[in-house]
């Protein structure tokens, strides 16, 4: 009888393409005598084992061993592969539990608690990091206010599009980001009272709130122009033409009379947003003064630990967030606000707004109509996972699609039906 | 990693303090260790005596094992590292490898559209921070489900030398694609075809992606595929929208805290997360671009070590590999740079001397700016204790007597013969107080670096002032 090789073997199989059922591998070109039994031994259990199979069946039906191989019916060799079997487990993911949680605070109020509202909002609560709500339960989504402000400002063309028919009529601007924009609340900030822009004297810059209140039923935030001298001035004046609101008072910072703020938000039942430099510390320190030192209750109080745009910072304000909130839910009380962000900053970066890139090296930028508002929305929802309760934001996209992710992460959603993505063309 | 202190990694060096790693002593090089800025392997003697004694090379296995990342790292194509994950927050360490990016081809892409997509890929670059944010690799999709055909095309964007993912559900196509592409990611083994998948991976060896929504057969395939030693991906599936993607952003959750938390060994693999997903809504183009890089956004800051994106709009992949930058920045390393005065392009004593700080954000972005507007100029960088000029300004880093200083240091007075200093338009207010400080002239620049060029043609050289 003639000597097979293993290369003869090897051809054969890959003929009827069998290899692979039988998980067998073959290497090398060992000769085999057919008629002796081959040295298991040197060639490997493995290997050995499947070529006496395959000497033993041809010697019994005699060469060529063509109907053995069949594809349907290698059972002789099959019976011998390394059996794979699946190694059972069951998933028990780790739990996690937190001592402390975020204070809850409304903004606005309804006439049954003094105010002219038609609803409030409520920020905060939280018992576990944000949408981790197999966690624990989320008491309150965070919330979306929309930027309005008392004068013309210079806004990138993308965004400027949107407002440009209210500019100059804050009412209106406040009524369109409401109706048209879907804004949870809106942020009136008085600008124009900056001496260095128009200068506007406090108790004429205050009507617009009183407006504002009058045009829309929303919750309202009031900021000032971040002038240190005459925005605790100007907040003052804010918290007593607003009584009762429950207006979030923006802001207070650590090199302005602080003082004076929380003074007038205890007396006039608002909320005070506290505006830290991306310290934390410096963020404990604001807060405790304001709860210690002017006796601010715990529900009024909301904090800003800055928001640094996408490429910007962003890295910063991220962890800065994050180290807070993980701080609060261990049970550091100092910090156990609400959070705010400042997301329009995004639009700050030169990204979200020019046109193409100044740089040679960089491929092309797109559209700055779509790259404006993912900007926005990247910032914003970078910082929802770290903290955000409340956001302040201006491009209406943007806007719409945060909210729609935050009522997603948040469990609002129903279930979607969805092919595959794997073979969809 | 397991340990927590240098002391339990130096009782295992050699204790000679030779140098050769690098560091003077053990106990330095073990610190480095712990801080992953060092490889046990860079210890040489160790390595050598490890060759030739049994005890030593106990040693060596013991300190690779205890100082293993906790999520491992698995390498895709050449030297593609994905996973190597030590923490859930960045700010307790750092996180190590950024999410790769990978975006999708399939066989049935005419031949144009399919060399197109690789060219993006392969030449998409955008400057940040001294250095280029770049893409990834390429993902191979079977839609066919023809090996031949699957295979044709895997070959053709193998030539584009990019990392490369196969995904395919059918064991025919992979095998027959793996014959044309070193090392790639298999995609996927799941509950059908793991046998397959397996016997292809073992034979290969590939790393592969094990699929399962449900957590218990995906932790199932996993320990089954770490058994024969198959470096593993996971992919709990990505569903795109509604309540399916809350499941997604629990279930990577909870795997990355589970393996770190939990030191769950079975389940400590990167993690794969599929924006391309969105593409399978029932939505409108400019819908799923926006909701992809939602996605793309949600698991670059959660845990996601590698995903599969369809988008190749300029606009979409900017944000994403802007954020991965930033996620994956190490917050232990200060991002300054050295200050003092940088000649661009050339300056000579009639170019302009302007000024910023020294956080490296701003520095490059004024210095990249500069350099291609063409302009020459003398840019003097002042230590501000690596913050951005307006916080810098606003908080006192940014002083006028600081500038003097630097000023007089770098001796930029002899380089010139004007007395004009450019500030930025951020830093505005000094204006007046810088004058009298320095006695130069000073010129409030534009706020953005990026209208430098129109500024200058504009603005320099400076009108010859009327004087009476
Ligand atoms: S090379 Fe090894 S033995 Fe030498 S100093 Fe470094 S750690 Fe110590």
């Amino acid at each position: 009888m003639s000597k097979l090789t293993f290369e003869d073997i090897l051809k054969l199989l890959s003929k009827y393409n069998i290899e692979e059922l039988e998980g067998v591998e073959i290497e090398g070109d060992i000769e085999i005598e057919i008629e002796g039994l081959p040295n298991l031994q040197a060639i490997g259990m493995e290997l050995g084992m499947a070529a006496y199979h395959l000497a033993r069946a041809a010697m019994m039906l005699g060469f060529p061993f063509q109907q053995l191989l069949q594809p349907q019916k290698p059972i002789e060799v099959k019976q011998k592969e390394e059996e794979l079997e699946l190694i059972k487990k069951k998933f028990e993911p780790y739990k996690v539990e937190w001592s402390g949680y975020v204070e809850e605070v409304q903004l606005g109020a309804t006439k049954k608690d003094g105010g002219t509202r038609d609803y409030v909002i409520k920020l905060g609560g939280e018992k576990s990091l944000p949408f981790y709500i197999f966690d624990s339960e989320q008491p309150n989504l965070p919330a979306i206010s929309i930027d309005v402000f008392d004068r013309p400002v210079p806004l990138p063309k993308v965004v400027r599009m949107h407002y440009e028919d209210v500019m100059e009529n804050p009412e209106d601007w406040a009524k369109k980001v409401v109706k048209e924009f879907n804004a949870d609340a809106v942020t009136i900030h008085l600008i124009s009272t900056d001496p260095l822009l128009d200068d506007t004297p406090v108790n004429e810059a205050v009507k617009v709130v009183e407006d504002v209140l009058q045009a829309v039923k929303c919750p309202i935030i009031v900021g000032g122009s971040g002038n240190k001298e005459k925005d605790p001035i100007l907040l003052e004046k804010v918290a007593e033409v607003a009584e009762g609101e429950r207006v979030l008072l923006a802001s207070a910072t650590l090199d302005m009379d602080w003082e004076r703020i929380g003074r007038a938000a205890k007396e006039h039942n608002h909320v005070v947003l506290a505006w830290t430099q991306m310290d934390i510390n410096s963020q404990r320190t604001l807060n405790r003064y304001l709860l210690k030192k002017v006796g601010l209750p715990r529900d009024s109080l909301v904090m800003d630990p800055t928001t640094a745009a996408l490429g910007y910072g962003l890295d910063y304000a991220f962890s800065n967030m994050e180290r807070a909130r993980i701080a609060a839910l261990k049970g550091d009380e100092d910090l156990a606000f609400p959070v705010s962000s400042g997301t329009t900053n995004a639009w700050g970066a030169r990204e979200a707004w020019m046109k193409e890139s100044p740089l040679e090296g960089d491929s092309s930028w797109g559209m700055r109509e779509h790259r404006g508002p993912l900007w926005e929305i990247v910032t914003g929802l970078t910082l929802a996972l770290a903290a955000v309760d409340i956001f302040m934001m201006m491009h209406p996209v943007s806007v719409a699609v945060l909210k729609e992710l935050i009522q997603t992460l948040g469990g609002k959603k129903e279930e979607v039906e969805c092919e595959d993505w794997i073979a969809v063309v | 990693m397991k340990v927590k202190s240098p002391l339990e990694i130096y009782k295992l060096l050699p204790q000679t303090n030779c140098g050769e790693c690098g560091f003077d002593t053990c106990m330095s090089f073990a610190a480095h260790i712990l801080d992953r800025s060092a490889k046990i392997e860079d210890c040489k003697p160790l390595v050598e005596q490890a060759k030739k004694s049994k005890k030593v090379a106990e040693k060596l296995k013991k300190l690779k094992e205890m100082t293993a990342p906790e999520i491992d790292e698995v390498i895709i194509g050449k030297d593609l590292k994905i996973g190597g994950e030590e923490v859930l927050h960045r700010h307790e360490l750092t996180f190590f490898n950024p999410t790769a990016l990978f975006f999708d081809v399939s066989d049935i892409m005419d031949e144009k559209t399919i060399d197109e997509r690789c060219s993006r890929v392969v030449e998409y670059k955008k400057f940040y921070v001294g250095r280029y944010l770049t893409l990834d690799g390429i993902a191979v999709r079977s839609v066919s489900n023809n090996p031949d055909k699957f295979a044709e095309v895997v070959k053709k964007v193998s030539g584009y030398g990019k990392p490369i993912v196969l995904i395919s559900l059918n064991p025919d196509c992979i095998k027959k694609a793996l014959d044309f592409v070193t090392n790639p990611l298999i995609y996927a083994a799941n509950e059908e075809n793991w046998k397959e998948m397996l016997k292809i991976a073992k034979k290969n060896k590939v790393p592969v992606v094990v699929r399962s929504k449900d957590l218990d057969m995906l932790k199932s395939l996993a320990a089954t595929f770490k058994k024969y030693e198959v470096p593993v991906v996971l992919d709990p599936v990505t569903e795109p929208a509604g309540r399916g993607l809350q499941k997604t952003f629990e279930r990577v959750i909870q795997i990355r805290r589970t393996a770190i938390l939990g030191q769950d060994k079975d389940i400590n693999c990167p993690i794969m997360v599929t924006p391309i997903s969105a593409w399978a809504m029932k939505a409108d183009e400019i819908a799923k671009i926006y909701w992809e890089t939602v996605i793309a956004s949600l698991f670059i800051v959660k845990y996601a070590d590698i995903m599969i994106l369809h988008s190749l709009e300029p606009h979409t992949i900017m944000p994403i590999v802007t954020l991965r930058a930033n996620i994956y920045t190490d917050p232990r390393t200060p991002v300054q740079v050295e200050p003092g005065l940088r000649a661009i392009n050339n300056p000579d004593r009639n170019s302009p001397v302007l000024i910023t700080t020294n956080f490296a954000l701003t520095y490059y972005t004024v210095e990249s700016d500069l350099q291609s507007s063409g302009a020459s100029g003398w840019l003097l960088v002042l230590d501000t204790g690596g913050l951005g000029v307006e916080v810098s300004v606003a908080g006192g880093q940014f002083t006028p007597e600081k500038v003097k200083q630097l000023m007089e240091e770098t001796k930029v007075a002899e380089k010139v013969d004007h007395r004009y200093l450019v500030i930025p338009g951020l830093a505005a207010r000094l204006q007046g107080a810088l004058e009298d400080e320095i006695g130069w002239k000073v010129l409030v620049g534009p706020t953005d670096s990026g209208r430098l060029k129109a500024w200058l043609e504009e603005n320099w050289p400076p009108k010859k002032e009327i004087k009476n």
